[in-house]
């Protein structure tokens, strides 16, 4: 497993040849049976090292399905996929778990932590089965919690936890194994307007860190955040445009009254 | 993800629904249990038959005096009067497998002891008798040679004999009558309580020299039997043989006629009474593996609801990296572990069982190890045939659709 993430950690390191994320010509059906859905219809795209991209679209114009794709959980029907110059389409399933473990970082809309389960294991969960040491992937979970500014919430499970630090719990997860790239699936969907504009602090936090990031949206207030927008309909990108004027979350928050408790 | 990290998990995932988990357990606790039990049981059993068996000498040949048919009236057991302390001369002289030999003849009398009697059966015999069914003495000894030479009015008597005639008085050196004669008790017999392959009472016997008993009591010169040990429990078989020719040479029985005797080799007791108990445990044995199998189904049941109830828990660990074989080894050590576990108390509480039924009815009950070990891999087994199923559903599912479900 190890073997096929190796020459792309190599061309992270030496700040790469290759885009981070390299789509061409991507079509995605579904076989219903009697009908056929064409979910994607001939995307391509390019997304450089350390762009923040939001993915805008309606349900159903094909959004999810791309970030699926580009999440290694599908493949794409044809077409090439690149992640870190490595064509992702033709490997194997237990590749695919690797590339998920140690390429990408995933944080969803319903937070999807295990419950039961503290902030610290939650985060520490990608490291087991990357292999690492318990102590260097106890080492790691923490740093990235702290990161995510809940160092004092480690011994927490999610349920004592608000939905806002829920989000930082696995963004944190999602940051543990050191991926390539950070997708976002509706990030905020489940938060209020105050702490959706935290979470998109930390996300632009990591973005000026060098992190790439996509997110996936249908708010145009959080895509907004982002440095580059692409909008999705009907399977097809429409508009594929540099956000300008891009409002600092933490600017934003310094005006918003604090919530009572 | 390393195995221990694994089990530990799965301790966690199970500790999290403590009722059902110890539910789910209680089949396999309860199969194990019952096959330790059961195997504990027909082991026992088994023991005992040969322990028995032992006792009565397995290296022991029983020749007697057979039926034959006379003008068309079958005789039964002992009515020949061929059998004859030549052969019993010969049978030690040319027979090179046999060790020992001691004649025997019988009759049942009427025993007196002052005020109370005791109807009985007296063998004659000579004293190599004991050596050869390992008879041991609970006081006095064995009459000598020379009792017998001189047809000597001495007695061994029996256990039961001894209850009956003397209760708590000491019966060495004391007179009794048998058939109105004197006979001096030279020795008790050790008790051997009632014999499993014949059902009879051993105890309620008295033995006396044979010649005692054929020139002052039968007044018969022939023997009812031999009593014949051979040198190994395995040349008792070839000494059946050797008998046999023998005595149908000294007989002279033309080929394709009946002997006027028969021998019976104690051996084959032995190993007919070793089957008696071997299919004995296998039935006990297979009686309890059939719990032990709905056990088995308990657990995938309930690794089934499990996977289905922890489809989402899945989806994020297939996102975050978890491999198809990371899913189908979690499921597969939480259904080893339930088995595993139950299994360990099952195995605590056959032998339990084991001890009760040992305390409670008397029975001989033998835990042996084996039993145990079987009954570890035999639950592992359980739960890894069982268990495969529910893990392999599990590590199937599609990381989209389960990250979906609700």
């Amino acid at each position: 497993m190890a073997t096929i993430s190796q020459p792309a950690l190599e061309d992270k390191d030496t700040g790469g040849k290759h885009p981070v994320i390299r789509v061409d010509d991507v079509h995605k059906y579904y076989d219903l049976g009697e009908t056929k859905v064409h979910a994607l219809r001939g995307v391509t795209v390019t997304i450089d090292r350390s762009e923040f991209v939001a993915i805008m679209g309606a349900s159903g114009s094909g959004k999810s399905t791309f970030m699926n794709i580009l999440g290694c959980l599908d493949k794409p029907t044809t077409g090439t996929y690149l992640l870190e110059g490595v064509e992702v389409s033709r490997l194997s399933k237990q590749e695919l778990a690797a590339i998920r473990n140690r390429q990408i970082g995933f944080v969803f809309q319903g937070f999807n932590l295990l419950s039961r389960t503290t902030a610290l294991e939650n985060v520490e969960l990608p490291t087991l089965y990357a292999y690492i040491s318990k102590e260097e992937g106890q080492k790691r979970a923490k740093d990235a919690l702290a990161l995510v500014g809940l160092a004092d919430r480690m011994e927490h499970f999610p349920s004592q936890l608000s939905g806002g630090q829920q989000q930082r719990v696995a963004i944190a997860r999602a940051l543990v194994n050191k991926p390539a790239i950070l997708l976002a699936d509706e990030p905020t969907g489940n938060l209020d307007s105050r702490t959706s504009v935290e979470i998109m602090e930390v996300f632009q936090k990591l973005n000026d860190d060098g992190l790439t990031i996509v997110l996936v949206t249908h708010e145009p207030d959080v895509s907004q955040f982002a440095r580059r927008t692409i909008h999705f309909r009907d399977g097809k990108i429409r508009r594929d445009e540099q956000v300008v004027d891009r409002p600092l979350a933490s600017d934003i928050l310094k005006n918003l009254p604090a919530l009572e408790d | 993800m390393d195995l221990l990290a694994i089990i530990r998990i799965a301790m966690r995932a199970l500790a999290r629904n403590k009722l059902r988990s110890s539910l789910t357990m209680l089949g396999i606790i309860i199969g194990v249990g019952a096959v330790i039990a059961m195997v504990s049981v027909g082991q026992g059993a088994q023991q005992q038959a040969q322990d028995q068996i032992q006792a009565m000498g397995s290296n022991m040949l029983f020749v007697g005096a057979g039926n034959v048919t006379r003008g068309g009236t079958r005789m039964g057991y002992g009515a020949t009067k061929t059998l004859i302390e030549d052969d019993l001369q010969a049978i030690l002289r040319e027979c090179p497998s046999v060790k020992e030999a001691a004649p025997g003849s019988q009759s049942s009398q009427q025993v007196i002891f002052g005020n109370d009697n005791w109807f009985t059966q007296i063998n004659g015999t000579e004293p190599q008798y004991f050596d050869i069914r390992s008879w041991s003495f609970a006081a006095g000894g064995s009459f000598t040679q020379d009792d017998v030479n001189l047809a000597a009015n001495v007695a061994v008597i029996g256990e039961t004999v001894r209850k009956n005639l003397f209760g708590a008085t000491d019966p060495i050196g004391e007179t009794i009558r048998i058939a109105n004669l004197p006979f001096r008790v030279v020795g008790v017999l050790n008790g051997k309580g009632t014999s499993a392959a014949m059902g009879q009472d051993q105890d309620d016997i008295v033995l006396v020299p044979i010649t005692t008993l054929q020139k002052k009591i039968t007044g018969q010169t022939w023997l009812r039997w031999i009593m014949v040990s051979a040198v190994s429990r395995d040349a008792s078989y070839t000494a059946q043989e050797q008998i046999t020719s023998l005595l149908r040479d000294r007989h002279r029985i033309r080929r394709g006629q009946d002997d006027d005797f028969m021998v019976r080799n104690l051996a084959d007791m032995a190993d007919l009474a070793d089957q008696n108990a071997k299919l004995f445990t296998v039935l006990l044995a297979s009686i309890a593996s059939i719990s032990l199998i709905v056990g088995g189904i308990g657990i995938m049941n309930i690794m089934l609801v499990s996977v289905t109830e922890r489809t989402r828990e899945i989806g994020i660990r297939m996102a975050i990296g978890a491999t198809e074989g990371d899913v189908q080894q979690q499921f597969l050590i939480e259904a080893v572990v339930l088995s595993v576990v139950g299994g360990a108390i099952g195995i605590a509480l056959g032998l339990i069982a084991s001890y009760t039924i040992t305390q409670t009815l008397g029975w001989a009950v033998l835990v042996s190890p084996t039993s145990i070990v079987a009954a570890v891999i035999f639950s592992m087994a359980v739960g890894i045939f069982f268990g495969f199923y529910p893990a392999r559903k599990a590590a199937r599912l599609d990381p989209i659709e389960a990250l979906r479900y609700e």
